[in-house]
């Protein structure tokens, strides 16, 4: 088995050789190992990805918009993907983005899980019919699971997801007053000598 | 009094940075001070009459287990290289996680040898190889055979019966990454798993030594002795690959150098030394001299710096002796500040380090300190401006920036990796091919490209949006942004210039490890010394922590 280590290394090197800068090829050492840490197809989609990156002639996407959509050719999910991250302070105000046509997206998504933890927020990425949701660089959770490369992405749609409860008031309250029953009820002779009895606190 | 921090721009220079020394912060004294409570086992030990075969050695506490898996293998004369490009070896190591069954040493037995061509796997923490010095070792084997000891000259005059010339971990060929056992506070310090491979080598070197010599001759021959063993370490060769790991690991770098300045500022700050810490301090550097005089080198340019340190030392405790007055106020400030008015870089850092050795107060919690969570600061604030970046490198670059790039000189040479053994070198890129397969370690020649073309972008650009179009530059615009929260991570120097010397930067990380005795043999290659006079495995419970001076 590799290590991450490994994968981190090589995956920068090749990205190196396959004409990104250092400071890009970082970036994707970095993101194939992520992907692979969630047990998503990282290396077979960047060997695959280079093997026909020149043939592909793939266009590079520098300022994001709310909706994305490539001229002519598919884009770059390398260059979508580092101006993702980098712009995601201000894309976040946009909510919903859009791409039209992103060759191999599997290797955009760790972009974006990566935002999702610059922003502190979910993030959920739709590629096609596969669905993602990315939790703040911490976890993937997916219907999709397949061990297979994925050379593009007609659509892919992404949702900030802001930082709301799962949970409805009533049933935090059902639990709150449950937990409130590892409470001890003070009598008079707690109040008196209990930490911090005898002190005023608004003094 | 509040004693600042000595300025980056200073310390960070290679010229300073070369010349640190081993101290109480370096990783193989304090991975003996951490392991000094574990048990120490040799669990088997199954060689044949000329040595080879297998053996295994543990450290133990609790559930804990570390065990170090030594396999020894013949080797033809002509096979024996300390180059980075050998195949063979006299010895191959790996470090187990925990008790190794049979079938993991059966698998190890196929792969440990062949060491890079090898695969590892996540229950193997460290890797590394060895080779016998021939002459010391045949010489003890053969007085050892005859019931005799063998010649102190000569044991001291090499230091050890075996060198390693490499010692991997995190990750590498397979190797447990380090996010697996980072939680381990038994490991908290840096290099402390390849500290142990190290250590437990050294005792193999004797165990086998003695070895061979009892079947030699069974009837006659004796044990090493005990004192000469512990005046015996394990030598290294160290060559170039050291030198882009300070570059690659820029937070790292910072926590250990900054563990270092801290606990100087502190010592400075101590209004009224004790007589107790004067004399741990006068008594160590005093007997410090003894491993100046007994340090071995061919190379010119260090037979001068030992010379100019001697002398310098020399001096220095003269001074100390008549003229300095410990019951002053602040007294090893005063001292610092006598240093840099009289004495070389090499003199000053070397008595910074003996300054440490009487205040474990100080210098025990940062050495917990000295690890990085380099993930952590990856990331490029993208939201910040052309502004902001432009002061940080005017800030901590001031030296670099003033450095004209375009003369030959300034940009002679390139780093690289060597196709044949994945290894980093340095070469004339006017001179040689490959140059435009440079690796990114010119940090100084493009933090001034950098600084070039800040200055004509907008002040109120986002970095998103020069990085937009500029990410040639990236790998330093998120350096830049590290040295600003990490004031020790950057080297100070230009590393691609004429007059490099890449034995600087092996220094300083060797300093670190705790290496005695630098010795180098030619600018891009080093021979050292590690654990010579540690205490014996079996002697580490109550050990003097100022074994280095004894």
């Amino acid at each position: 088995m590799r290590s991450l280590s490994e994968i981190d290394t090589v995956s920068k090197r090749s990205s190196k050789a396959a004409g990104y800068s250092w400071g890009i090829a970082e970036e994707i050492g970095k993101n194939i190992r992520l992907l692979e840490i969630f047990s998503l197809p990282g290396i077979r989609n960047l060997n695959s990805f280079f093997k026909k990156k020149k043939e592909l002639r793939l266009e590079n996407i520098s300022i994001i918009k709310q909706d994305n959509e490539a001229n002519k050719n598919e884009y770059c999910p390398i260059i979508a993907g580092v101006n993702f991250l980098d712009q995601i302070k201000t894309l976040e105000t946009l909510n919903e983005i859009t791409f039209k046509k992103v060759s191999y997206p599997l290797l955009f998504l760790p972009f974006v899980s990566r935002a999702a933890e610059v922003i502190g927020k979910r993030i959920f990425l739709k590629m096609d019919d596969r669905e993602f949701l990315l939790n703040f660089n911490n976890n993937i959770y997916s219907n999709y699971t397949k061990n297979e490369i994925i050379e593009s992405a007609e659509n892919i749609y992404l949702k900030v997801l802001e930082n709301r409860d799962s949970f409805e008031e009533k049933e935090w309250n059902e639990l709150y007053k449950l937990s409130e029953e590892t409470f001890v009820e003070e009598n008079e002779s707690l109040k008196q000598g209990g930490a911090g009895a005898g002190l005023t606190d608004n003094d | 009094m509040n004693i600042s921090l000595r300025d980056p721009n200073v310390v960070m220079k290679l010229s300073r940075l070369g010349s640190f020394h081993q101290s109480k912060l370096s990783f193989l004294r304090s991975f003996l001070k951490e392991f000094k409570d574990w048990d120490y086992k040799r669990d088997l030990f199954e060689l044949n009459e000329h040595g080879y075969g297998t053996a295994v050695y543990s450290f133990k506490k609790k559930n804990r287990v570390y065990s170090l898996i030594c396999f020894a293998n013949e080797l033809n004369e002509n096979e024996r290289s300390d180059r980075v490009i050998a195949t063979k070896w006299d010895a191959a190591f790996t470090l187990f996680d925990g008790v190794p069954l049979k079938q993991d040493i059966e698998r190890l037995k196929n792969e440990v040898p062949k060491q890079e061509f090898g695969r590892l796997s996540y229950k193997e923490l460290t890797l590394s190889r060895a080779n016998k010095s021939v002459r010391v070792f045949n010489h003890v084997v053969e007085c050892l055979s005859e019931g005799k000891q063998p010649d102190n000259d000569l044991i001291t005059s090499v230091g050890y019966l075996y060198r390693t010339t490499a010692v991997y971990g995190s990750g590498k060929f397979g190797l447990a990454d380090r996010f697996r056992i980072k939680d381990r506070e038994e490991i908290y310090g840096p290099f402390r798993l390849e500290m142990m491979l190290v250590y437990l080598v050294r005792q193999f070197t004797f165990d086998q030594v003695n070895h061979v010599a009892k079947s030699k001759n069974p009837k006659k021959a004796v044990s090493l002795d005990i004192n000469i063993c512990k005046s015996l370490g394990i030598g290294n060769s160290t060559g170039l690959g050291m030198a882009p790991f300070i570059v690659n690991h820029p937070t790292l770098l910072n926590n250990w150098i900054s563990a270092r300045e801290i606990s100087l500022k502190k010592i400075r700050e101590i209004k009224a030394v004790s007589e107790k810490d004067k004399n741990l301090f006068l008594e160590c550097l005093k007997k410090s001299i003894k491993n100046i005089t007994s340090w071995n080198t061919e190379s010119e340019y260090q037979i001068n710096k030992i010379k100019s340190l001697l002398k310098d030392l020399n001096e220095f405790i003269v001074y100390l002796d008549n003229d300095f007055n410990f019951e002053q106020d602040y007294a090893f400030n005063e001292l610092y500040l006598y240093l840099e008015k009289e004495y070389c870089e090499e003199c000053i850092e070397y008595v910074v380090s003996m300054m440490m050795e009487p205040y474990d107060n100080i210098t025990s919690p940062l050495i917990k300190e000295m690890s990085s969570e380099e993930e952590k600061y990856f990331n490029i604030p993208t939201e910040r401006t052309v502004e902001d970046l432009k002061l940080i490198l005017e800030k901590k670059y001031p030296d670099i920036l003033t450095i004209d790039f375009t003369k030959n000189e300034n940009n002679l040479n390139f780093w690289f990796i060597s196709k044949n053994k994945e290894e980093p070198r340095l070469a004339n890129r006017f001179d040689e091919v490959g140059a435009e397969l440079e690796q990114p370690l010119a940090i100084a020649r493009d933090i001034k490209k950098l600084y070039e073309l800040l200055s004509v972008t907008k002040n109120s650009w986002t970095i998103a949006k020069f990085l937009s179009t500029n990410n040639e530059l990236r790998h330093v615009v998120r350096r830049a942004f590290i040295v600003e929260k990490f004031p020790y991570s950057e080297i100070q120097d230009n590393t691609i210039g004429q007059k490099i010397m890449p034995i600087d930067m092996l220094r300083l990380k060797l300093s670190f490890f705790g290496a005695l005795k630098f010795d180098p043999r030619s600018d891009k290659w080093l021979r050292i010394c590690m654990f010579q006079g540690a205490p014996l495995p079996e002697q580490l419970k109550n050990h003097d922590e100022h074994w280095v001076y004894n």
